[in-house]
């Protein structure tokens, strides 16, 4: 099978190794890995700040990019895929050859857990990672793109991982995109929430699937001079301790 | 409190949430949203429920004009009187007149939400009408001065410290801090105004159009107290409150208070059709109905967020969302607040008012997941931050040209490959004198409006380089 890679424009900045790690794990699947190197951002922090008009050429450019190969696309970000399937489709009038593009590609863009659990049907990479876990779901991730399940099973997976339960799980880190610079107080008390039910879960790690929430959260951990790494998912599964 | 708010400034409230206001609020909303959880487990028809709701909700609104005259007809038809309001001036005018032709000197007041937005409290006691809450949450609220913090519970942001205190200021009682002694205290205080009062305030929480009849669900027995001992019923009442029949309200009911307070039921629905029809009877003489639209209409107008008025004012998104949770009502600046207050108050406010509270949400869409009427609010918190910065039909552009600048240099950066690329390439150089370790500890404005919070990670940007120099495997696009 092939696939192509979405890396995003948050994950290529600061997460080139989440990145290379994805690949490792796709490939050691079988998957055979496609690059569109023309990618550059899908568009959603001008989308979701309220610029429609200036969220257009970039996704006309992210369609026409992913659209050279009619391989499934997979990315280790909810809330781009979230982006691509949800809202690509309404930014062009139905009836258009756009709209028709968009929604013929929101159907083959996956999460990368998605893409594992639900296309490759793999819930084991072999990873081992003998460390306590704590899970914090990522928001468009779990509501966008309905993913209740994935991440965990992916995690229930990995040898000698302890998943611990995390309080308010399901509650926002406070990320938010342009939310946390609109509204850095509101964005801090959030973050704040998050970091000390993190800690008091007693977990040596906590993992998430968008590199929003890992910057949030790592940063907030750092902030605390807490030694719990905050982690992508990937990162996890391709741990072999 | 709650006169119409000329500007709402959410970000500067946020800068300075009182200390006390989060833990208040969250004891609250947690415990109710246990209960709701609850509920809500024990009913396997539960989404179903919520889908059959929003259909009713929408199929109103989309015929409102039709109920609107049917339920007029059938209230006009059980002897009660029916008065149109434009807008809040309007409305707080036909209540003045009423009071004036009856002579009303005291009124006593239901908990309502329409008379919050038109501020008529204020009306009222300037006309030298003495005016007094029964709710005991608005009956605290009035004490301290303020408007309502919450939908259904007005005085959440208070502790029972600081409502004791309140009732040793303005009572000039001896309260202790216990919630049955503060309710005894407020009980004698109210008991005496019921039997006093010659006209009667209430809104509503639902309206049926078949036959006219207002319907009020609330906890407290005060409801019934000011809706059948005066002489003289005045409600108002939002012409969105109105439902096609009693088959739809029971739809409503179902929801209305398992998501509010997890109640199945609350401990009073009272079910009112105009006045007293014969001497011998009790209840008011006169019932007044008064339908404020106050800029309604034209919210209905527009397709995505005519969606906001669905809304049955459980106050479920308040409670599940963790911006309210960490501000409180206040920061929302009217009547209403939390994520429906984020989508409503802009629209009929308008966004050069309330263009910041789009803004006030970081779209983790846990309110949507729980709105009994399936409102799609993160859709229409999109649609009105674009109405702030781009403008649509419905108003706007309101952002400062800066905001605009900003957008159109950053798609212009990831718009053009070769300089994203490049942009790419060459910031982590660039940042390297600011970097310590793995971090940015500050960045220069506005970016310090990350920094001052948490750290920034360093850019460190190579996945292009290093997948350029794997032996190749995959394919070429």
């Amino acid at each position: 099978m092939q696939a192509q890679l979405f890396i995003t424009c948050l994950g290529e900045q600061f997460y080139p190794g989440m990145l290379e790690k994805m690949v490792g794990i796709l490939e050691a699947l079988g998957v055979q890995l496609i690059f569109p190197e023309e990618q550059t951002c899908c568009g959603q922090p001008f989308f979701n700040s309220g610029f429609r008009q200036r969220t257009l050429p970039l996704a006309r450019r992210w369609l026409q990019t992913f659209s050279r190969s009619q391989a499934p696309i997979v990315s280790p970000s909810g809330s781009c895929v979230d982006m691509v399937r949800h809202h690509y489709a309404e930014l062009f009038p139905e009836g258009t050859p756009e709209h028709q593009m968009a929604l013929e590609t929101a159907a083959r863009t996956f999460e990368f857990s998605e893409f594992l659990v639900h296309q490759l049907g793999v819930t084991d990479v072999g990873a081992s990672f003998p460390h306590k876990v704590t899970y914090h779901a990522s928001c468009h991730y779990l509501r966008g793109l309905g993913l209740r399940q994935e991440a965990k099973q992916l995690l229930a997976a990995v040898r000698g991982l302890e998943l611990i339960p995390l309080v308010e799980e399901e509650t926002c880190c406070g990320f938010g995109g342009v939310f946390s610079v609109v509204y850095p107080e509101v964005s801090r008390a959030m973050m704040e929430a998050k970091v000390r039910n993190i800690i008091a879960s007693g977990a040596e790690a906590v993992v998430a699937c968008d590199a929003g929430c890992l910057m949030n959260i790592s940063g907030g951990l750092q902030k605390a001079a807490s030694p719990i790494r905050a982690m992508h998912l990937i990162e996890v599964l391709a741990e072999r301790e | 409190m709650s006169q119409t708010p000329v500007s709402i400034n959410f970000g500067a409230y946020s800068e300075h949430v009182p200390a006390n206001i989060p833990a208040a609020v969250q004891q609250a909303t947690g415990r109710f949203l246990g209960n709701r959880q609850a509920r809500v487990a024990e009913m396997p028809q539960w989404e179903a429920l919520r889908q059959a709701a929003s259909d009713i909700r929408l199929h109103t609104l989309m015929h409102l004009d039709a109920y609107l005259e049917k339920l007029a007809a059938q209230v006009t038809a059980a002897g009660g009187q029916v008065h149109w309001a434009a807008d809040a001036a309007a409305a707080r005018q036909t209540v003045l007149e009423i009071a004036r032709q009856h002579n009303v000197r005291q009124a006593v007041k239901v908990k309502s939400m329409a008379t919050e937005e038109i501020g008529l409290n204020h009306a009222l006691q300037e006309a030298g009408i003495e005016v007094l809450e029964t709710d005991l949450g608005e009956f605290i609220i009035q004490l301290a001065g303020t408007g309502p913090s919450h939908i259904i519970v007005p005085a959440v942001h208070l502790t029972k410290e600081e409502i004791a205190e309140l009732f040793r200021q303005k009572l000039g009682v001896d309260a202790p801090a216990d919630p049955i002694k503060l309710t005894e205290i407020a009980r004698a205080t109210l008991r005496q105004k019921f039997l006093a009062a010659d006209m009667g305030i209430s809104g509503a929480n639902f309206l049926v159009a078949e036959t006219g009849t207002l319907i009020t669900v609330t906890n407290e027995g005060n409801g019934r107290m000011c809706t059948t001992l005066p002489d003289l019923h005045v409600a108002v009442v939002g012409i969105d409150k109105v439902v096609p029949d009693w088959e739809s309200l029971t739809v409503l009911l179902k929801l209305l208070a398992r998501s509010a307070t997890g109640q199945k039921l609350s401990t009073y629905t009272s079910f009112i059709t105009g006045p007293r029809r014969a001497e011998g009877e009790f209840g008011p003489k006169e019932f007044h109905l008064i339908l404020l639209d106050n800029g309604r209409s034209r919210v209905l107008q527009d397709p995505l967020g005519r969606q906001a008025l669905k809304c049955i004012r459980c106050g479920c998104c308040l409670n599940v969302c963790p911006v309210y949770k960490n501000v409180g009502g206040f920061a929302y600046g009217w009547f209403i607040s939390g994520p429906v207050g984020s989508i409503f108050s802009p629209q009929i406010l308008g966004v050069g008012a309330a263009g910041q509270l789009p803004f006030a949400s970081s779209l983790c869409g846990a309110c949507a997941e729980v709105c009994p009427v399936k409102i799609p609010i993160p859709d229409i918190l999109l649609h009105l931050r674009r109405r702030v910065v781009e403008g649509d039909a419905f108003g706007g552009p309101s952002a400062p040209a800066t905001i605009r600048l900003g957008a159109w240099l950053g798609t212009l950066a990831f718009g053009v490959p070769w300089l994203y690329r490049l942009g790419t390439r060459l910031l982590p150089g660039l940042t390297a004198i600011l970097r310590r370790g793995e971090w940015i500890p500050a960045l220069p404005p506005p970016a310090n409006r990350w920094t001052k919070v948490r750290p920034f990670p360093a850019f460190a940007a190579r996945f292009r380089q290093w997948w350029g120099k794997r032996p190749l495997r995959g394919g070429k696009p």
